[in-house]
């Protein structure tokens, strides 16, 4: 951002209260007052404030973004539209992106997740694309804080509430608790679309005199500033935020997927573009500055389901269900046909223009005249402090041995009992995972798979995102977040393709958070470069902090992966007894920030595991091609609890027992989270060692299925169903039912 | 044989019922819109699951007066097969083409699982291909499952014959289990299972293929 204009008059004290309110800082003010060369409205001063704000600009966070890995033969559109697309062969393309809600969900956890989930379905159906899954990634605080138990059921029920009524499953996600979160939890919502590859729809306005449409609902009061407000932190006046949330209608979205891709079939449409956060002004810019354009807006023309509202009300309502299209000339009644048909409102609110200024007239006043590139292009950019977060030291995993009376099995018991390792299946549960028909795996795998409709490929996907890993080292951390999501797609069978990011951290004014965004970028950036494995969209949610305690940083990634043959996706579930397990990749025992030193010993400390990318990139592609020979018939990633938790879930996931046969007590081997590794199971178990030394993969035989339980050689023995009691009764438990 | 899907507002199993049919039938079936005044001649209606209305007054109310299921009933009554699925069930009980009600899960709760469904009675178009008391797995997705009705009406469709499927695992607490009832006459059907997501291998179950066979079969 350029240095402000010598010799400006100073601001007054009335000036200085509203920018306030707007979170604009004075050297923003100044800098639009020389751009307009006058005071503005308060219309125009809540649309400047809007596009200005973290959450529309990225100001802080952008020039790190831009070092970000985002191109690939399979990449058809990057980051900066509605949603990454990549090529999935064919003529078809999968649409995705991961988006947050945080702020709205902890005020008002059921509209706050349920208008998250709104609003990233529209971001995929806006550029054209049918939306054929949800996922999300949600992280609350510690179980015994008393906000905890409200904001899961509420933020549960609004997830469920607005996918299962718009027919888009929900397939995957994750849940974490930690105190951290107490005052701020996390809410981020992905989804994945299909569209033709020839017909993609973009935001880039064209033609003047093109007439801008408004169709969806009507707008209302509701979430007005809610982009302003997701860029500031929480204190103890949170509450009084209510009115700031938005209410969903998961109906009125379900109409208005139907109409917009009814229309879409037509050739109607110039550019679409949804009203998302800061609602009308947004959109409006956004697609003006894409096609370096003006754009006159007639507010009277807006529908509004309130009365006398101002033209500052109506620019920054973030009412949801909305969209606004550009429309080729003369075709006005052909989509206002479909829409009426939809029983959707519709109605032509401007027109293009080659001004290259946003014109908003309400009343028969001029109530915005601001030229519409500064607003993007000349928005601020910060070049924050940084600094990086200290290096913890490496643990032994001898100095955490089992407590004493403790087995492997006694503490995996426990483990799984836990709430970061317990089933999710309540949650899970209050999502329909099969409308649509597609679902070929959904939550408890390690990635769901669902089918591209009328054919034989699927599509793979998954959210990851290890916080404490990020909090100890955030480039250690942000690269195990991809490399997990790899690890995931691979682990089902399909071959990673592009990644979206979620990044939850807190106030980016201190250092030692902008440190740990920087970190995270870094790692992320190597993680994808290693792993050819480019991000296609995103987005930043800051100042995720409650009276000035910050989150553990958050840099969840959604990975989206390709299967060609449906029926290859593998599972997790062991299928028969006598078969083989082996896992795949180097155990060093790394203790330091495991599931198992902060549930067992309460402790969170040392540094992560690394994450040897050269590793991650090749047992995943090993791992790929042994379920494509159908080599394996079972696979899963080790990731949180280390390795007996991943053999454990493998059993109950498969209702079948084993005998392990490493004679290993030490809680490192059983309980470490070193990475790039795969617990596997074959019927081969010769043709398997074979195969992994001619492709230099290092493995372990553990043992083999068997049974009804678990045991370990020389250290016991546990029945599978009371692993599945103490792995499944917690949650409910919690949950009161 | 003439088989349609209609579509409400906020329907949703739409295209996954009319995808069963069509493996059933070998061709497509109609897709009719819910405003639509006429239909054409049909030997079989499908009312698929979903949020008719967004479930807004109560699920499957503002459905039962649309203008398409007037004609829905009248055709009813002369004979002409209905299969209402999860929504559709609720849409036909609304419109009284079936007894009892749907109300809110027990659990207050939506749930989306596969429970273990009992044929309890094989004696009807729509289930001639499976066993009396045959065992299927069939998933369920519903918020609002709880079959309910008056003890005598339960009585009375118990003792006529009228319950279609009961729960081995009930989900949602329904009255003595049931998950799908027949109207007197037997031509009409409502379940809150979705047999046409347990239609092929990639939906883990394929124990939904024999309604669509059934009645398929039974109106050839």
């Amino acid at each position: 951002m350029t240095q402000p204009a010598p010799k400006m008059p100073e601001i007054s004290a009335d000036v200085l209260r509203r920018i306030a309110e707007h979170n604009m800082t004075r050297d923003e003010y100044r800098v639009l007052l020389r751009l307009m060369g006058r005071e503005p409205t308060q219309a125009e001063l809540g649309v400047a404030a809007a596009m200005w704000s973290e959450h529309c600009s990225y100001k802080s966070t952008r020039r790190w973004l831009k070092t970000l890995p985002t191109k690939g033969p399979q990449v058809l559109i990057g980051p900066g539209e509605n949603a990454g697309v990549v090529d999935i062969g064919d003529g078809q393309a999968a649409v995705f992106k991961i988006e947050s809600h945080n702020h709205p969900s902890y005020i008002e956890p059921y509209q706050g997740a349920a208008t998250g989930v709104g609003g990233i379905l529209r971001d995929v159906f806006t550029m054209g694309a049918r939306p054929i899954a949800n996922l999300n990634a949600l992280r609350f605080g510690d179980p015994s804080h008393p906000k905890t138990r409200s904001l899961v059921a509420g933020v549960v029920a609004g997830i469920g509430g607005y996918g299962n009524c718009v027919g888009v499953p929900t397939v995957g996600g994750e849940t974490n608790f930690h105190p951290s979160y107490n005052g701020n939890c996390l809410v981020n919502a992905m989804t994945v679309g299909l569209v033709d590859s020839q017909r993609i729809f973009t935001s880039k306005a064209a033609g003047v005199g093109n007439p801008v449409v408004y169709v969806g609902s009507k707008t209302g009061r509701d979430g007005i500033k809610g982009a302003t407000m997701a860029s500031g932190e929480f204190d103890a006046n949170t509450e009084s935020k209510r009115p700031t949330v938005q209410v969903g209608d998961p109906f009125t979205e379900k109409l208005l997927i139907e109409a917009c891709l009814e229309l879409m079939a037509t050739d109607v449409i110039v550019a679409v573009q949804d009203m998302g956060a800061a609602g009308l002004t947004s959109s409006a810019v956004e697609m003006a500055s894409k096609g370096a354009l003006g754009i006159n807006l007639d507010l009277d023309k807006v529908p509004l389901r309130e009365t006398n509202m101002s033209a500052y009300e109506i620019l920054l309502s973030e009412s949801q269900e909305r969209m606004l299209l550009v429309l080729k000339p003369g075709q006005e009644a052909v989509a206002e046909r479909i829409f009426r048909k939809w029983e959707l409102d519709f109605a032509v609110i401007g027109k293009l223009t080659d001004t290259g200024r946003l014109v908003c007239m309400r009343n028969g006043v001029k109530e915005v005249d601001l030229e519409v590139a500064p607003l993007v292009e000349n928005s601020p950019l910060y070049d924050r402090p940084h600094e990086a977060t200290p290096k913890q030291p490496v643990i032994a995993a001898s100095a955490y041995p089992l407590p004493s009376g403790e087995t492997p099995l006694s503490v995996l018991q426990k483990l799984l009992a836990t709430p970061d390792l317990c089933s999710r299946r309540w949650i899970w549960e209050q999502y329909d995972c099969d409308v649509g028909g597609d679902t070929a795996q959904s939550s408890g795998g390690d990635a769901a798979l669902v089918r591209v409709h009328g054919t034989n490929k699927a599509l793979a996907m998954t959210v990851d995102c290890s916080p404490r890993f990020c909090a100890a080292d955030p480039v250690e951390g942000g690269k195990q977040a991809v490399a997990e999501t790899y690890r995931n797609l691979s682990a089902v069978g399909a071959k990673p393709l592009a990644l979206t990011d979620n990044m939850n951290f807190g106030n980016p004014e201190k250092p030692r958070i902008m440190g740990q965004f920087v970190g995270a970028v870094e790692g992320m950036r190597e993680a994808c470069e290693a792993l050819d494995y480019p991000i296609v969209s995103g987005n930043c949610s800051l100042y995720n902090e409650t009276n000035g305690q910050p989150i553990l940083p958050a840099p969840v990634i959604g990975g989206v992966g390709l299967l060609d043959d449906v029926t290859l996706g593998m599972t997790i579930a062991f299928k028969g007894d006598g078969e083989a397990i082996f896992v795949i990749g180097e155990t060093h025992g790394h203790i330091g920030q495991s599931t198992y030193l902060r549930s067992i010993h309460g402790r969170e400390e040392g540094a992560p595991p690394p994450v040897p990318l050269t590793a991650e990139r090749r047992h995943g592609k090993f791992v790929r091609a042994l379920i494509a020979a159908r080599d394996v018939t079972a696979c899963h990633d080790v990731s949180d609890g280390g390795l007996l938790v991943a053999v454990a879930e493998m059993a109950l996931a498969g209702d079948k027992g084993c005998a392990l046969e490493v004679e290993a007590t030490d809680a490192g081997f059983w309980f470490g989270e070193d990475q790039a590794r795969y617990v596997v199971t074959t019927r081969d178990a010769d043709a398997f060692q074979v195969k992994a030394e001619a492709a230099g993969v290092p493995y372990v035989l553990l043992g083999e299925v068997f049974g009804s339980a678990l045991s370990i050689k020389g250290a016991g023995a546990v029945e599978l169903a009371d692993l599945r009691k103490a792995h499944e009764d917690w949650l409910p438990n919690y949950m009161g039912q | 044989m003439q088989v349609a899907v209609i579509v409400f507002p906020g329907s949703n199993c739409d295209r996954d019922a009319a995808v069963a049919l069509e493996r059933a039938l070998g061709k497509k079936p109609l897709m009719l819109w819910h405003a639509d005044t006429e239909l054409p001649k049909l030997d079989l209606v499908v009312l698929p699951g979903g949020f008719s209305y967004g479930d807004y007054l109560r699920t499957g109310a503002m459905a039962a007066h649309s203008p398409i299921m007037r004609e829905v009933v009248a055709r009813a009554a002369k004979g002409m097969k209905v299969l209402g699925i999860c929504n559709g069930f609720q849409v036909l009980c609304e419109s009284q083409l079936l007894p009892g009600i749907l109300l809110r899960n027990r659990s207050l709760k939506f749930v989306c699982r596969s429970v273990t469904l009992r044929v309890e009675n094989n004696n009807n178009d729509f289930t001639r291909q499976y066993q009396q008391g045959q065992e299927l797995s069939l998933p369920v997705a519903h918020g609002d499952g709880c079959y309910f009705a008056e003890p005598d009406t339960l009585k009375q469709i118990e003792d006529r014959g009228q319950v279609a499927f009961r729960y081995i695992d009930n989900p949602n607490g329904a009255s003595r289990d049931i998950a799908g009832i027949f109207n007197e006459k037997g031509n009409v059907l409502g379940m809150m299972p979705h047999p046409e997501r347990a239609a092929e291998t990639l939906h883990g179950s394929t124990d939904g293929v024999a309604l669509f066979a059934s009645v398929v079969k039974a109106l050839a």
